[in-house]
């Protein structure tokens, strides 16, 4: 267990690096990083004064190895925008995304769950067909449309929800749903197919054999066994929340790492896009970790191999 | 491959029962039906709707600014209302399909090719080069796409091209992934030893004998990845990242109908339910080919034996 996980944050470090290098060369790609860093309308005097401040009229490795040494003191320079050291905006934003998904990966699981589990119940049944149609829906239609919509009905026509800010519990709302709609189709969909595999597995019929009632056969027996799969995509699902917050915190003007992203973008304020992006990918690894982790305590074979 | 062209010549009759048992199989599948006439309507829509409705997206009617839909006075093709400088939302949705299939299409086939040489490389030629293509695809992998796509739209103009490249490269390692695996798999089959045992050269295996045993199953996936590209492409041109004016996908209609909510609804609204029916649609499909492909499945779509 301690090897494999030495070798997990190897394999994360080098994932990290190499997104380091990705995004060092990508920026340098279009040509003078100055342009890419400083507003278009900044004089001539200035560029060439914040390139010399910068290092920027030196040899490329040099840069780069100047910009390895600031990013292992957690320096990532400052925000264009009001001169705030660009990670603490970051970190100031992230609890913000993480209790927002949050609150969408628990909801959109335990829906799947329960409808998953009654759907693998009797597949090809009405409620299977139903649930069915209805998951797909939920991972076909697009994110945005959804926050557009809702926005239309309960804050435009029947004026029950606020359409932007943090203030109250119904700020969360519409958010949290425009989150969890699309993990919680594909979830769904993960944990029917699952479960129609074990309850077809010969320890789910010895159970029903004994006499077991259904209600423990499909959560007690059944259930955990098909929980290995949904804990896997339910790990990507959950990564690719930041996709989601995006799109989420863009519409409904919530202080996130999504909004943070965007509005940097419209700014061009490099340096605060390279911290979000950075955060976001150690998240993610250390999400990778826990996921790892309850893989193990799920299944014993993982534990002791 | 000799004996497919073969067939077209002599023996017509198989294949012409093996379109209408395919036909058969789908109309018993309502849902796959259905999605299959929506899907043909979009495509016919991309390529032969700019041909006869562009005078009519891009003529300004001021005077029918944001026209609300279900009126039939100004012609049917105000049916679904007008935008906010008069022009129709039906012709415009039509222009929209031929650059939201054809970006969604591209980087599908894109990431389809790239991914599937990359995985036949990974997966025939064991040891360095297969290492590094694996841990280059381990790290697009582990992050998100839309971040990705963000941070290169953000150093590259959101072109066109650029956004259907930025598309492709975030899902060739699905594809290379897929590939890889078949190949560890089939190289070990008889049929590929007894080649090798006969002489033939590593490009002649790859491609003769592993490459058409893999096919299939990418093939099920692209269709199953196309309403996922989509979907994002769809994201970044409603986040503005996407195509600019006066390229015009359904992403960007919505994003462009954000400002009317209030006033007028329809502006957003229907360039979104186009973008949810293709999406379902594909997924349906996706699904039906899937089973429709399966021998251990397919006997759901088959024909039932009366008792």
């Amino acid at each position: 267990m301690r090897s494999y996980f030495r070798q997990r944050t190897i394999q994360s470090v080098i994932s990290l690096f190499g997104l380091v290098v990705l995004v060092f060369f990508l920026a340098r790609l279009t040509g003078n990083p100055v342009d890419l860093l400083l507003p278009v309308d900044t004089p001539q005097s200035v560029r060439e004064e914040f390139a010399a401040r910068h290092g920027f009229d030196q040899p490329l490795l040099v840069q780069f190895g100047r910009y390895l040494l600031d990013l292992l003191q957690l320096d990532f320079g400052e925000s264009l925008r009001d001169g705030r050291p660009a990670l603490q905006m970051v970190l100031q934003a992230f609890p913000t995304t993480l209790l927002l998904s949050f609150w969408a990966m628990l909801i959109s699981l335990v829906i799947a769950i329960v409808t998953g589990s009654i759907a693998a119940w009797r597949p090809g049944g009405v409620f299977d067909r139903i649930a069915s149609l209805i998951s797909l829906a939920g991972a076909s239609i697009p994110n945005f449309w959804i926050a557009i919509v809702g926005v239309l009905v309960f804050s435009v026509w029947l004026r029950a929800l606020p359409t932007s800010g943090t203030g109250t519990p119904w700020h969360w709302i519409m958010p949290v749903t425009v989150l969890f709609v699309r993990p919680c189709g594909v979830l769904t969909q993960v944990v029917r197919s699952s479960m129609i595999d074990a309850l077809a597995s010969p320890y789910v019929k010895t159970a029903r054999a004994r006499g077991v009632r259904s209600r423990v056969v499909i959560f007690g027996h059944a259930l955990r066994n098909a929980m290995l799969p949904v804990v896997t995509v339910a790990g990507d699902q959950a990564a690719g929340m930041v996709n989601g917050a995006v799109i989420a915190e863009t519409v409904f003007g919530f202080p996130g790492i999504g909004k943070l992203m965007i509005d940097s973008i419209m700014f061009r304020d490099f340096a605060v896009i390279q911290a979000a992006v950075m955060v976001t990918a150690v998240a993610i690894f250390v999400l990778n970790i826990l996921i790892d982790l309850a893989y193990a305590l799920l299944d014993p074979r993982v534990r002791h191999g | 491959m000799s004996d497919m062209t073969h067939s077209t010549a002599t023996a017509k009759s198989p294949r012409e029962h093996m379109l209408a048992e395919a036909f058969l199989m789908l109309w018993r599948d309502k849902f796959a039906f259905l999605s299959a006439l929506f899907l043909l309507l979009v495509v016919f829509a991309a390529f032969f709707g700019p041909s006869l409705l562009t005078d009519q997206a891009l003529q300004m009617n001021l005077r029918g600014r944001n026209a609300p839909p279900f009126e039939l006075e100004r012609g049917w093709i105000y049916f679904l209302g007008a935008d906010n400088l008069g022009r129709s939302l039906l012709a415009r949705l039509v222009i929209g399909s031929r650059y939201t299939l054809m970006i969604a299409g591209s980087a599908v086939v894109l990431a389809l090719v790239a991914g599937t040489i990359l995985g036949l490389v990974a997966g025939y030629r064991q040891g360095r080069i297969a290492t590094i293509i694996l841990r280059a695809a381990d790290i697009l992998m582990s992050f998100p796409s839309l971040l990705l796509a963000l941070i290169v739209l953000f150093v590259l103009a959101p072109s066109v091209a650029n956004v259907v490249l930025v598309l492709a490269l975030s899902r060739v390692p699905v594809y290379l992934r897929t590939c890889r695996a078949e190949v560890l798999e089939i190289r070990e089959r008889q049929f590929v030893k007894a080649a090798k045992v006969l002489g033939a050269s590593h490009a002649r295996i790859v491609f003769l004998h592993i490459l058409p045993n893999v096919v299939p199953t990418l093939l099920t996936l692209a269709t199953l990845e196309f309403a996922a590209v989509m979907l994002s492409e769809s994201s970044l041109s409603f986040l503005g990242l996407g195509v600019q004016a006066p390229a015009v996908t359904w992403g960007l209609m919505v994003a462009d109908g954000r400002g009317y909510l209030a006033s007028a609804w329809w502006l957003s609204f229907w360039p979104g339910v186009t973008i949810s029916l293709t999406a379902i649609s594909a997924n349906l499909m996706a699904n039906w080919i899937r089973t429709a492909t399966d021998p251990a499945q397919r006997w759901r779509l088959e024909k039932r034996k009366r008792a």
